[in-house]
């Protein structure tokens, strides 16, 4: 197996004594700061990016691994001990994960979220490893159109299929393609708006636009909204589970895994679709269904090793083709880029050497979580009562050091903030953060590619569509914009949500809104959202009645 | 009137679709001042993506206005921290506002170790946080601290201002 020695390779690269100590330093970090409330995964790497400028290449993608894995983690951790759920993604863990805690099992329900996650990662990486020469040798056929055509679809996907509104989606998704229009046109050296502003020329630094509107965004529209009321913290011991709950979890590690993986690794998987997918699985084949809702350890063992699966999958398109499929990849491929090595199915030929370390390391980072944070729980929590003001003004503090180092400058800090009032924005009317983030990065890409095809065929528009591979990524696009108008067509006013919960047992109440909209959300991250949050049974939501009330 | 103003009332979204709007119209005036001459090679020169974007941001900006006024509405993100039962707290934004712009001005001229703090220590008092000796303290250590890891251990320069030589 020729992946098999590159992956040795990898190794043998990845641990020097140095280096495991960066991904050891990564793994704290990104759990650290993962764990602060209201700080996603994605938020993580984007914030801690400037602590990698000034190692080497293969230095900082190896402390890169950590911060994401300890970011995914610290995400869960938030989401058992807190009382309310944050990133989409650890809502389904933040159902049972948090009864687990109230009573008090926070260290049972901590410790199958880390082993799990330790599993899924551990499978999720291995597939990796065994998929990525794979797609590598097919990407590196296919030519100019096909790759326009991924891309394409990449936005289609991310901005059509998530999300609840499509018209808000395509309002980020756009304006992340004029973000990334700004500066120096490639081909002919033309000036883009730039308004005569000379820092403008390079274009706006990818960095500059995730940390905008990741971190100012998210503290300015949790400062207009801060919650004043003392959060609800569950401590919890170190983290360890009984034979019993090992007998109960790893089922649903595998059963989770086997979802995520493929999920992740789809243009417009997301986790948030094979969580809700693992729960209502675990939920049906438990021998405990009563317990559901009322913190079994199912329901946190099979959405956690789902989430971290879906994680390892997003690696698959990100590094054979450069295709970022969450937010967190997304700032991933912006600290490639950042490196100065060009994403796509090259990476791994030219800089063959850097991706198996780098793969190595996930598998270091992955082994390193387990090992530190199951007797580090404690630690973790106390994190959690950090004061607010002194969390969201670190965020802004830190957020304005890795702006201006970038290229220190002011003109960056101001950008910083336009873009944070854009990402306030954003939130306060209900546009997702991704296709926006997406657009940024592949925009320019996208564009590259459109001009290169069109090059090769002399103007003939057809030249886009000029290969099968290409034909068919223009249907499922198609299929995609149109399904609205399909699933009305198909199911002759059967509603699709309806329909699934007939399935899963799951009450919806969303039948009521109309129904041009709801059919536009049969799967997504609302969707599963509210009806998890149905799920539960009235008699526990006592904590989430209170906040309610005025 | 009356009844326009009956109609617009609390459709603030609508600003969303001004906003597309004039962005859109911004791309678009922008990409026809891009002079198309002998530079550019192959078909497709460089105001081509830009028209395709100018005139999506347009007809997304019709479109949502449309959605807002059938009362469509975009449904506000939700966080650990976030309350969304109270109105939005303006004087706080200001407030971090203008702690982060101080630290914009204030970096080249005296310094991140001094700027920084005052960006932390103002925007923790933007926050809400009142304690006048631990506040500060925290905000010079923390201030001073990241200077001294970025610029002697990761070698990333920040201004040292009139601190220059002290630390």
């Amino acid at each position: 197996m020729e992946a098999l020695s590159d992956l040795l390779n990898g190794f043998a690269t990845a641990i020097t004594p140095a280096n495991l100590a960066w991904a050891a330093l990564g793994v704290l970090l990104g759990t650290a700061v993962g764990v602060l409330p209201g700080i996603g995964p994605a938020m993580t790497v984007a914030l801690l990016l400037p602590v990698t400028y000034a190692l080497d290449a293969t230095a900082a993608l190896i402390m890169f691994a950590g911060i994401f894995y300890g970011g995914m983690f610290g995400g869960s951790t938030t989401s058992i001990l807190l009382n309310t759920p944050g990133e989409s993604t650890s809502v389904v863990t933040a159902i049972e994960g948090n009864q687990m805690a109230r009573q008090g099992r926070a260290a049972q329900a901590l410790a199958t979220a880390a082993i799990g996650s330790f599993v899924a990662g551990l499978i999720g990486t291995m597939l990796l490893v065994l998929l990525a020469p794979y797609i590598v040798k097919v990407a590196l056929k296919i030519g100019a159109p096909d790759y326009l055509a991924i891309m394409l679809l990449a936005f289609i996907a991310v901005t059509a299929v998530l999300g609840s509104s499509r018209i808000r989606g395509f309002a980020s998704l756009a304006i992340g393609l004029m973000i990334g229009l700004i500066g120096i046109d490639f081909q002919t050296g033309q000036q883009r708006l730039t308004f005569g502003i000379p820092q403008l020329a390079d274009g706006i630094d990818i960095v500059v636009v995730a940390v905008g509107i990741f971190a100012i965004g998210e503290t300015l529209w949790v400062a207009a909204h801060l919650s004043r009321r003392p959060a609800d913290i569950i401590p919890t011991g170190r983290a360890f589970m009984s034979r019993d709950d090992w007998r109960r979890s790893w089922k649903p590690w595998l059963r989770g895994t086997a979802l995520g993986f493929p999920f992740g690794a789809l243009p417009a998987g997301g986790a948030e679709i094979p969580t809700f997918l693992s729960y209502v699985t675990e939920k049906r084949l438990s021998k405990h269904p009563e317990e559901f809702g009322r913190g079994a350890i199912e329901g946190v063992a099979g959405p956690e090793a789902s989430n971290n699966a879906s994680a390892a999958g997003t690696l698959v398109p990100m590094l054979t083709l450069g295709l970022p499929t969450n937010a967190t990849a997304a700032v991933m491929l912006a600290a490639f880029i950042q490196y100065g090595f060009e994403p796509g199915p090259l990476l791994f030929e030219r800089e063959g050497d850097l991706v198996w370390a780098l793969i190595a390391s996930l598998f270091i980072g992955n082994t390193l979580l387990l090992i530190l944070n199951l007797p580090l729980a404690p630690i973790w929590a106390r994190l959690l009562k950090t004061p607010r003001p002194y969390l969201y003004a670190g965020i802004l503090f830190f957020a304005s050091v890795g702006a201006y180092a970038v290229n220190a400058s002011t003109i960056d800090l101001m950008i910083l903030l336009v873009i944070g009032l854009l990402g306030f924005a954003m939130r306060r009317y209900g546009l997702p953060v991704l296709p926006a983030i997406i657009a940024v990065i592949l925009g320019p890409r996208a564009e590259l590619w459109m001009r290169r095809t069109l090059q090769l065929s002399n103007g003939e528009i057809s030249g886009l569509w000029s290969t099968t591979l290409a034909k068919v990524i223009y249907l499922i696009i198609a299929i995609i914009l149109l399904w609205p108008l399909i699933s009305r067509f198909l199911l002759r006013g059967r509603h699709p949500l309806a329909e699934a919960a007939a399935e899963t047992g799951v009450p919806v109440e969303d039948q009521e809104d109309d129904e041009r909209r709801a059919a536009n959300r049969p799967v997504g991250e609302g969707a599963a959202r509210s009806r998890v949050l149905e799920a539960e049974p009235p008699d526990t939501d006592g904590g989430r009645d209170e906040r309610s009330r005025p | 009137v009356s009844a326009l103003v009956q109609r617009l009332r609390g459709r603030s979204e609508l600003g969303v679709s001004v906003l597309l709007a004039a962005l859109g119209a911004l791309v678009l005036v922008d990409a026809s001042r891009i002079p198309t001459n002998f530079t550019q090679r192959g078909p497709v020169g460089p105001a081509a993506v830009p028209v395709v974007v100018g005139v999506a941001l347009l007809l997304i900006a019709v479109l949502l206005a449309r959605d807002v006024l059938r009362g469509g509405h975009g449904e506000s993100e939700m966080g650990e921290d976030i309350d969304l039962s109270h109105p939005s707290d303006w004087r706080t934004v200001l407030l971090l506002i203008a702690a982060f712009l101080a630290n914009v001005v204030l970096i080249d001229r005296v310094g991140f170790p001094i700027s920084g703090a005052v960006l932390f220590w103002g925007a923790a008092y933007a926050l809400g946080s009142r304690h006048f000796l631990r506040d500060p303290l925290i905000a010079v250590a923390l201030s001073v601290v990241t200077y001294l890891v970025f610029s002697r251990g990761l070698g990333i320069g920040l201004p040292a201002g009139p601190l220059e030589g002290v630390l």
